[in-house]
């Protein structure tokens, strides 16, 4: 098994606030990120492909497909925006990295394409770097057990 | 299973010496590493947490909280400061990068109100890193 990660860059505002909890309980939660209009941060999203070699192109998925889908579904959707509007990726979840990641993965996994060339290639790893020192990763459980041997 | 990881810096000397081993085998294994007055790094830590989202706060562990809990736990016990001498972990034990990323997991483990600690990675320069996971 191999693991082919790329590297994509995209900027967005969130405000991580959740109308279940008072406007005491969420500034006590969320400090100063639940601030009533938001921040931004230029996130940086690492997709990593797992799969086996394949022998007749030495590569284990296709990067021009990967980019033209993580293109479609999610830096055209989420690069500029204001993440809380994005009913359509978040369902109302308050917009964390964790939640950002968990929904990252799930938009690119719905629309992993059928490609006759890798068909065992799998989205293996969503990791979200949200600032220089903050970085949030999300895995399924299946392939974790991978996961110290890299 | 998600995983946070928060980075924090701290810059600190060191120096690499066996006492049950010769002057002349200290300096045969450890190099110049084994010069008397040490020598320093800036170290990168990057301390990651395992555990599901909450549902609540969409979060596994505040990484504000986080950043608190090193800078408490870890930065203030060892940032400027010369490991072997002014760190009691480091009185008998050598500071190499092994030993430090395992006295970290222990000052951590036992204070994480949230989530699994993970990993320790310490980087001692951009191109050398150790990781730990635990015993």
């Amino acid at each position: 098994m191999l693991y082919l990660t790329r590297r994509y860059r995209f900027s967005a505002a969130h405000r991580l606030y959740n109308d279940a909890l008072t406007a005491e309980e969420n500034a006590r939660v969320y400090g100063k990120c639940a601030n009533p209009y938001g921040h931004g941060h230029n996130y940086v999203l690492e997709i990593a492909v797992a799969g086996p070699l394949d022998p007749a192109t030495g590569m284990v998925y296709d990067l021009a497909a990967l980019d033209q889908l993580v293109q479609r579904e999610v830096l055209e959707r989420l690069d500029e925006s204001y993440l809380n509007q994005q009913e359509d990726v978040f369902h109302h979840l308050v917009p964390t990295s964790e939640n950002l990641c968990l929904a990252i993965f799930n938009l690119l996994s719905a629309e992993w394409p059928a490609n006759g060339r890798f068909p065992q290639a799998k989205l293996h790893r969503v990791r979200v770097e949200e600032t220089n020192s903050n970085f949030f990763e999300y895995e399924e459980p299946a392939h974790e057990n991978s996961r110290k041997g890299k | 299973m998600m995983y946070v990881t928060r980075r924090v810096e701290f810059s600190a000397s060191h120096f690499y010496h066996n006492l049950r081993l010769s002057p002349e085998e200290n300096q045969r294994i450890f190099g110049k590493c084994n010069n008397p007055h040490g020598h320093g790094h800036n170290y990168v830590l990057d301390v990651t947490v395992a555990g599901e989202v909450d549902a609540t706060t969409g979060m596994v562990i505040d990484v504000k909280e986080l950043k608190k809990l090193l800078e408490r736990e870890v930065l203030e016990i060892v940032d400027h400061r010369f490991l072997n001498k002014e760190v009691p972990a480091f009185a008998t034990k050598i500071p190499t990068s092994e030993n430090v990323a395992v006295q970290i997991w222990d000052w951590l483990a036992p204070k994480l109100a949230r989530g699994k600690l993970y990993r320790i990675r310490l980087y001692e320069t951009p191109d050398l890193f150790v990781d730990y996971y635990g015993a």
